[in-house]
C-alpha cells in the first residue's frame, strides 16, 4: 500500500508522519502518535469522543484521514494543559465531578474548549448546542455544563 | 472499523479532479468534506477504489451574490462557514436558519454544501431545502458543465442525476420575491440527530394578503425530498386562514408524503407529526410573508 509523508503540529510540535491513504486522523494520533487520550467510540460521528481540533475547529478524528491534515494544526486532549498545569475546562471538570467513566471527556474538553476559544462566555444554551455532539452515559450533562460554566467564569 | 484501502488523489484544480473521475468511473469517489462517506468507508459500506480528494481546490469554497440577485454558493464551502455568512443571512434566510439544525458542530466543521446534496440522503435538510429554494446545481464534467434545477437532481434514495465523472461544483439560490416567508421544521429523538420527519415552507403574499404561490417540501418522508403541490395548489389564492392551513397540511401529510416505518417510528406517526409540523411551518411563514 502506498505511503504518503504528511507535515502537521500536534498539541504546538511539528511532526512529519508516513501514513496510508485509508489511515483516519484518530488512527494516526492513537497508532502513530502514542496520544491515546483521544478516544475511538462510534466511528460514524454520533458519539463524539474522539473531537480534536483541526486549525482551531472542533472535528471527529473518526471521519477525517490523516492525508487530510496535511499542513493543519491539531489540538488534542493532551494538549490541553499547559506545561503541567491543567486547563481552567479540565481543572473545572474536576471540580464540578463532571467525569465519571471518563471514556467521553476528552472529546467534551475539546468541543467545550473550541466553544470558550470562539465565545468566552457561552449561555447555558449555547454550551448545550456546542456539545450536542458527544455523548455521555453517566454523567446526565449537568455537571458537565456546570463545568463550562465555571471555567467561563476562570478565563 | 476502518476505511479499506485505497488510491488516493488530490487534485487542486476543478479540471484535474475531473480527469481523476473520467479515468476511474464508478471505481472513484469524490471526497468533500467525508461526513457521510468516511463513516460509510469505517463500515465498509462503502469500499472506493479511488479517493479523489477536493479538498485542496480552493476555487470550490465561496459565497458570492450575482447580479440577478441570487447567491452562488461553492459546493466545497463548509456549513460552519455558510452558517456565519452574512450574505446568507440577507440573502437566503431559510438557509441561515437550517443551518444550526444540520448535525452537530463537529460535522459542520467538515461537512460541506455541495457534499451534503450530492449524497442526496432524504433526510438531510440541505437537500430539502434546495427543492424549497428552486436551487440549480452546476454540474462540471470534462466536456464542459451542465446546470439542473435541484427538483430534477434528486432522483432516489442517496442518487442523484450525477453520473460517476461529473462534480457538482456549485448551487445557485434564486432571491425571494417581495413579501415572502419561510419555515423550516423538524422532529427528531434527539435534536439534531436525523430526523422523523421535517418540512420547509416558503410562502409568498400577493398585496391582498392572499396566497399568491406557496412550496411545502418534506424531508425523511420518502425516497427523496417530497414535494406536496397538490397541498400548495390548494393555498393559491387562498386567504391563509387556519382553516386553509389545516386543508393544506391534511392533504400533504395524508396523500402526498410518502414516509416509512421503522423501529423510532411508524409512518402513520410520521404522517400525524408532518400533519403538525406543515401547520406550524406555513403559520411561522405567513407572519414572516406579512413582515416583508
Amino acid at each position: 500500500m502506498a505511503y504518503h509523508k504528511i507535515t502537521l503540529t500536534v498539541n504546538g510540535e511539528a511532526e512529519q508522519v508516513d501514513v496510508s491513504s485509508n489511515m483516519t486522523l484518530l488512527r494516526m494520533l492513537r497508532e502513530k502518535m502514542g496520544k491515546t487520550g483521544t478516544k475511538n467510540g462510534c466511528a460514524a460521528g454520533e458519539c463524539g469522543a474522539c473531537t480534536v481540533m483541526v486549525d482551531g475547529e472542533p472535528v471527529n478524528s473518526c471521519m477525517m484521514l490523516a492525508i487530510e491534515c496535511d499542513g493543519k494544526e491539531i489540538v488534542t486532549v493532551e494538549g490541553l494543559a499547559d506545561n503541567g498545569h491543567l486547563a481552567p475546562i479540565q481543572e473545572a471538570i474536576i471540580d464540578s465531578g463532571g467525569v465519571q467513566c471518563g471514556f467521553c471527556t476528552p472529546g467534551i474538553l475539546i468541543a467545550s474548549q473550541a466553544l470558550l476559544d470562539r465565545n468566552p462566555n457561552p449561555s447555558q444554551a449555547e454550551i448545550q448546542e456546542a456539545l450536542v455532539g458527544n455523548l455521555c452515559r453517566c454523567t446526565g450533562y449537568v455537571r458537565i455544563i456546570e463545568a463550562v460554566q465555571a471555567a467561563a467564569k476562570m478565563v | 472499523m476502518k476505511p479499506p484501502p485505497f488510491e488516493y488523489y488530490a487534485p487542486t484544480t476543478v479540471e484535474e479532479a475531473l480527469v481523476h473521475l473520467a479515468e476511474h468511473g464508478y471505481d472513484a469517489k469524490p471526497l468533500a468534506g467525508g461526513q457521510s462517506l468516511i463513516p460509510m468507508m469505517n463500515f465498509r459500506l462503502a469500499q472506493p477504489a479511488v479517493i479523489v480528494d477536493l479538498n485542496n481546490i480552493e476555487g470550490l469554497s465561496f459565497i458570492r451574490p450575482e447580479d440577478d440577485g441570487s447567491l452562488a454558493v461553492g459546493a466545497m464551502t463548509r456549513h460552519q462557514m455558510v452558517e456565519k455568512s452574512e450574505l446568507i443571512v440577507e440573502k437566503a434566510p431559510l438557509v441561515h436558519e437550517t443551518m444550526p439544525q444540520i448535525a452537530t458542530s463537529q460535522i459542520r466543521s467538515r461537512g460541506t454544501f455541495g457534499g451534503s446534496l450530492a449524497h442526496a440522503d432524504p433526510s438531510a435538510e440541505l437537500v430539502c431545502v434546495s427543492v424549497a429554494l428552486d436551487g440549480e446545481f452546476k454540474i462540471a464534467n470534462q466536456s464542459g458543465e451542465r446546470w439542473v434545477p435541484a427538483k430534477d437532481f434528486f432522483l432516489g434514495l442517496f442518487t442523484s442525476v450525477l453520473e460517476p465523472e461529473e462534480l457538482l461544483v456549485e448551487i445557485k439560490l434564486p432571491p425571494f420575491p417581495e413579501r415572502t416567508g419561510w419555515s423550516l421544521k423538524e422532529i427528531a429523538r434527539r435534536p439534531h440527530d436525523f430526523c422523523l420527519i421535517g418540512v420547509a415552507a416558503v410562502l409568498t403574499l400577493d398585496e391582498n394578503n392572499k396566497c399568491q404561490g406557496a412550496k411545502l417540501v418534506y424531508l425523511s418522508a420518502g425516497d427523496g425530498p417530497v414535494e406536496a403541490t397538490q397541498a400548495a395548489e390548494l393555498l393559491k389564492g387562498q386567504d391563509m386562514t387556519d382553516e386553509a392551513i389545516r386543508a393544506a397540511a391534511e392533504k400533504a401529510s395524508a396523500e402526498e408524503i410518502d414516509p416509512s416505518s421503522d423501529i423510532h417510528a411508524t409512518a402513520e406517526f410520521r404522517r400525524h407529526l408532518a400533519n403538525v409540523l406543515t401547520r406550524r411551518a406555513l403559520k411561522e411563514a405567513l407572519d414572516r410573508a406579512k413582515g416583508n
